[in-house]
């Protein structure tokens, strides 16, 4: 039996919904990993779903953007319940959707500027190779990257790969990106460069974004609301500062 | 595992592989076509293929018609050496040891290529960005491995003739025109075109197989290893099963 929630402070939903989760499950055999799930992520808000490893934050993520199949529960992304979507109707919601992977997921066989045209390529068929140049080089410019265009992903740092990752995902100029673990595994001053990268990022595109995350440093800088995930619920909810100064011990084995 | 297991996980994977090329026939005639990603493809699968494959089948008509000709020597038939070895290399061996060669070779990079862009989640980046990984991945690699195999079966037994007459002559002095006379004179529909066309099958099975392997290839790099010996081991049964098949058919056709 899974504990009942503790609801520690509910922020107050100001602006339409992007995405909207209720009652979402997802179990692998006998393991629940998320169990009557409920998220919403309002236009221009960057939210963080917070918990230990292995608690199902990327299985909530992947679920979103329906790379895994949820057991139950409807997600709405965009007004769409993308639980019920075909293919077709799917592939054209994602182009709306971007997503960073932990692991950056670099296409190696292809050099830099091949990564960034690969989706820009076949979503977008009607534009010219200068437009095509244009919009890769405004993605290198965003992160900082110009110098890169040519070089394979090998040749690249941790944290050059990871913007080039973001510059990827940002060259659709999707509504919202999905972060999963975006600092993880990154030296802290490049952890700080890739955090204020994607408040940068949200500035200019005025993208919505859900970051999965449970470093701290991070989630300080980038969050404007909280939520614990814990034993597949929604465990607890708030800004960084109220969630701090929370008395669960739970939420603050985090803060800790 | 008991035998009931081992027959239920056979037929569950038959099923699947079966599932995987009926995919593959309802993507191959959607657009976007991936033209360019096609044509480099048949480079690497059939151009860069020609060096062992020539060498194999030029071993392979050099080693059988030395080993022939002891038999045909006792029987006092030494003459009909090239009709023999022509009719068995287009016929049989040279389909089938080609094929075989094929499946070690590019079964086992498909699979193993899919398999570590499996893993390393950048089929999933394709898929989340809209962009159709089955049709960038898969349906070029089963087209260019159906194509190139017939055109590779072709040169490995214009090769293995070659082998053949040098083999011929070692102990003998036979011209090329007589040889080549005798090769043809041999030779007819019956002989080539069923075999040829068994080689299309042949091509088609080892991308399919190659590509489900890879594509849905699990647990790290030990996974991306297994999915790369998989490949090659069914890939080299189901060459067997067709060439049974297809003697079969032609048996019923009468075309033998």
């Amino acid at each position: 039996m899974l504990p009942e929630p503790i609801p520690v402070v509910k922020a107050k939903a100001t602006a339409e919904p992007v995405i909207a989760i209720h009652e979402l499950a997802k179990s692998f055999g006998d393991n629940q990993v998320l169990a009557h799930f409920d998220l919403v992520l309002n236009q221009g808000e960057n939210l963080v779903v917070l918990g230990k490893s292995g608690s199902g934050k990327s299985v909530l993520i992947k679920c979103i953007i329906r790379l895994l199949e949820p057991d139950s529960g409807s997600i709405q992304v965009l007004g769409e319940n993308i639980v019920d979507l075909n293919e077709e109707a799917l592939d054209r919601l994602r182009v709306k959707i971007g997503f960073l992977f932990q692991g950056n997921a670099l296409y190696d066989s292809m050099t830099v500027r091949q990564n960034l045209e690969f989706p820009l390529r076949r979503h977008w068929m009607n534009v010219s190779q200068g437009e095509v140049d244009g919009l890769v080089m405004e993605a290198l410019d965003n992160v900082g990257l110009e110098e890169t265009l040519d070089m394979m992903p090998e040749e690249l740092s941790g944290g050059m790969r990871k913007r080039i990752a973001l510059a990827r995902t940002l060259i659709l100029k999707p509504d919202i990106i999905l972060y999963d673990e975006p600092t993880t595994g990154l030296d802290p001053i490049t952890g700080k460069e890739i955090s204020e990268l994607m408040i940068e990022v949200q500035h200019k595109y005025k993208t919505s974004s859900l970051i999965i995350s449970h470093d701290m440093k991070c989630i300080r800088r980038t969050a404007d609301r909280i939520i614990v995930l814990l034993d597949g619920r929604c465990y607890a909810e708030g800004t960084y500062a109220e969630l701090e100064r929370s008395s669960d011990p739970q939420v603050k084995n985090f803060f800790e | 595992m008991n035998t009931s297991e081992n027959t239920k996980a056979f037929f569950t994977e038959t099923g699947a592989i079966s599932s995987f090329a009926a995919r593959f026939f309802k993507q191959v005639y959607k657009p976007r076509f991936e033209l360019n990603e096609f044509i480099r493809q048949c480079y690497v699968i059939g151009y860069q293929s020609l060096p062992l494959i020539g060498l194999t089948g030029f071993i392979m008509g050099l080693v059988l018609t030395i080993q022939l000709r002891p038999s045909l020597t006792e029987y006092g038939v030494e003459a009909q050496l090239p009709s023999m070895i022509s009719v068995a290399v287009f016929r049989e061996l040279g389909p089938v040891i080609t094929a075989l060669i094929f499946a070690g070779k590019i079964g086992s990079s498909i699979g193993a290529e899919l398999g570590s862009m499996r893993v390393t989640e950048q089929i999933d980046a394709m898929e989340v960005s809209g962009t159709n990984p089955f049709k960038y991945l898969v349906v070029t690699r089963v087209l260019a491995t159906t194509l190139m195999l017939p055109i590779l079966v072709l040169l490995a037994d214009a090769i293995a003739l070659y082998g053949s007459y040098l083999g011929v002559n070692i102990r003998g002095n036979t011209s090329f025109s007589l040889f080549y006379t005798q090769v043809t004179g041999i030779l007819e529909f019956g002989d080539v075109l069923p075999a040829f066309i068994k080689t299309f099958f042949f091509g088609f099975a080892i991308g399919v197989i190659g590509c489900y392997k890879g594509y849905h290839s699990r647990k790290g790099t030990e996974g991306v290893g297994r999915s790369a010996n998989m490949a090659v081991v069914i890939s080299s049964v189901t060459v067997f099963v067709i060439d049974l098949v297809a003697v079969q058919v032609t048996d019923i056709l009468n075309l033998n």
